[in-house]
């Protein structure tokens, strides 16, 4: 599929497009709404998003490049981001981090043989009263500890298949 | 008394008819019976400052839009990206029709065409909700066309950022809500004058909690809102406790509340009986480091008072550190993060960053020498001030203050002083 006269995203896009005074500005709604078909941000959203808003694909590549939350690879299919940021690296979770790389098995922003989980550390999410945290497919799991983290990656195995692409998906 | 963090005070003042059963857009009905003037000056006289981090008098910011100009706009700060920031977080996900009638009444009083709150990415699923409310706004009819009934009409929009730090620098932010890369631009023009703005109009550039207060002030008046505080700083904050503390946490209280009151009979004092506090980042990662002394502890949390013990109230997220808490880690943390947050538009920032994350990590590995802690001061202060936005100076403030303060941190991991240069043979 596409984005573009895909029925899924005309709504979408759409809206985008009418708020902003310049069709430029909808480039970065338009490169999450490419990461949901796509998993990632390809070159075919890439050209996609460009031609519906007049873009030289490169300008929109520039931009992909730019953000931390467009992947510009494949991810697992569950986006693990550790914060390793001061206040949470203070409550332990350097350790986390690095407990839970060893535990699944791979290198910083390595994805499991499986293509079930990529784990990589990133910088504050703003929930640093709730250490150590991770977001899962941009969703905020927090106050975690070794055990609770067990029993997610264990009940995420069990939903395998279940869980669409990109975002909203604990 | 709670201003902003009111959802723990309220049940559900999430939702609208709550919201206007306590008071919500009573201070937009007052704003809108006023001139624009008239709001801009009950503004300016609250005291209210931009809680954002630069403590810029709000309304006095608002005055600088230029009347005559036909469009203009509003762009609320969502980007809450501060390391140890989440105050905006609690304001919008538990009391989101605050922020959005104080945006509303600064729309009015700059007769603004629009309003853009820009969210990190992250927090999607705000923006998610801040959607849902705005919608439920334009059928009440206080937002979109002839709001309130009164003529006057301007829409809400949001907008997702998608992880990148320096969105939180307003120019960076106008230029990634206008689909260019989130780097800052070069000024003047301010963002207030037309050409530096959004689109090139004149915007007023404002934080979430900022305009969260606006609400309060219009309903109670400037005198209510000046009665909490100090003199130059007043009203309430909200101070995001991380760390190590018993009971982290956003708590809102006067300014000009100590830092000892905060952190002892709020947070619960330190994490670990035995293990004293010893360092604190009032401002995150960006502001001045300060050793937790006694006379640090009975400083007010006000812009003046933290001005006088060499550091700023910012943003107010505070992080604390126990004893334990090696300064040469700290700083190696905090550099970590501006070299990844460098948007690498300034050379100082971007290389400066780089090569003080590499002399660090060689120090905390056992390699350095002294030198290599008067080299990364050198380095640091020689990126201060030479940047387009503050990120430069940021970046600078752990190195500096971390050795300033806490010498003996770094001269564990490098050995006995040596003659200057003789360790570099």
């Amino acid at each position: 599929m596409a984005i573009i006269d895909n029925p899924k995203y005309t709504e979408r896009i759409n809206q985008h497009l009418a708020k902003y005074e310049t069709k430029r500005s909808a480039v970065m709604p338009l490169l999450y709404i490419a990461q949901e078909e796509y998993g990632w941000v390809n070159q075919a959203g890439i050209n996609e998003v460009a031609e519906l808003l007049n873009l030289d694909p490169t300008q929109v590549k520039s931009i992909a490049g730019f953000y931390t939350m467009y992947s510009e690879k494949p991810k697992g299919q569950y986006w693990l981001q550790v914060c390793t940021d001061l206040p949470c690296a203070l409550k332990g979770a350097d350790e986390f981090h690095a407990w839970l790389k060893e535990e699944l098995g791979v290198e910083e922003g390595g994805t499991t043989a499986d293509g079930m989980f990529t784990v990589e550390h990133v910088m504050c999410l703003a929930a640093c009263d709730k250490a150590p945290m991770l977001q899962c497919n941009f969703r905020y799991v927090e106050d975690l500890d070794q055990d609770k983290m067990r029993d997610l990656l264990a009940r995420w195995r069990a939903e395998a298949g279940q869980s669409p692409n990109g975002r909203g998906q604990e | 008394m709670h201003i902003l963090l009111r959802g723990r005070d309220i049940d559900n003042i999430k939702a609208l008819d709550v919201y206007e059963a306590h008071g919500g857009f009573a201070g937009m009905k007052k704003a809108l019976a006023m001139t624009p003037a008239e709001v801009i000056d009950i503004v300016k006289a609250s005291g209210l400052r931009g809680r954002g981090g630069a403590g810029f008098p709000t309304g006095v910011k608002w005055s600088f839009i230029p009347e005559q100009e036909p469009v203009k706009f509003v762009t609320v700060n969502a980007d809450e990206s501060e390391t140890g920031t989440f105050k905006d977080r609690e304001i919008m996900e538990e009391n989101p029709y605050q922020l959005i009638e104080g945006s509303l009444i600064c729309a009015y009083a700059i007769q603004a065409k629009a309003v853009y709150i820009y969210l990190r990415g992250e927090f999607w699923d705000i923006g998610d909700q801040l959607d849902a409310c705005i919608e439920s706004l334009r059928e009440k009819g206080y937002a979109g066309e002839n709001i309130m009934g009164s003529g006057y009409d301007c829409e809400v929009y949001t907008h997702l950022g998608a992880g990148a730090y320096i969105c939180g620098e307003e120019s960076a932010l106008l230029n990634s809500l206008e689909g260019y890369l989130g780097q800052p631009r070069v000024r003047p023009p301010f963002p207030a004058q037309k050409g530096g703005g959004l689109y090139k109009e004149a915007t007023v550039v404002n934080n979430v909690e900022t305009l969260a207060n606006v609400p309060f002030i219009l309903s109670e008046g400037a005198d209510a809102f000046k009665a909490i505080g100090t003199e130059q700083s007043t009203g309430n904050k909200i101070y995001c406790v991380s760390g190590h503390v018993k009971r982290p946490g956003n708590y809102e209280l006067p300014m000009g509340t100590t830092f000892r009151e905060l952190l002892y009979e709020q947070a619960g004092g330190p994490l670990h009986e035995e293990r004293p506090f010893k360092a604190m980042l009032p401002s995150g990662g960006s502001g001045p480091i300060v050793p937790l002394t006694d006379d640090v502890l009975d400083t007010p949390m006000s812009y003046e008072d933290c001005a006088n013990i060499g550091t700023i109230i910012g943003s107010a997220s505070i992080i604390i550190m126990d004893e334990t808490v090696d300064m040469t880690w700290v700083a190696s943390k905090v550099t970590k993060f501006f070299k990844h947050e460098s948007c690498g538009k300034c050379t100082p920032c971007r290389e400066g960053t780089y090569w003080l994350d590499k002399v660090i990590d060689r120090i905390l590995d056992g390699r350095g020498t002294p030198d290599d802690v008067k080299r990364i001061a050198d380095v640091a202060e020689n990126m201060a001030g030479t940047t387009l936005c503050a990120l430069g100076d940021f970046a600078a403030n752990p190195i500096i203050h971390t050795i300033r303060h806490f010498p003996d941190d770094f001269a564990q991991h490098v050995g006995p002083q040596v003659g200057s240069g003789e360790s570099m043979k």
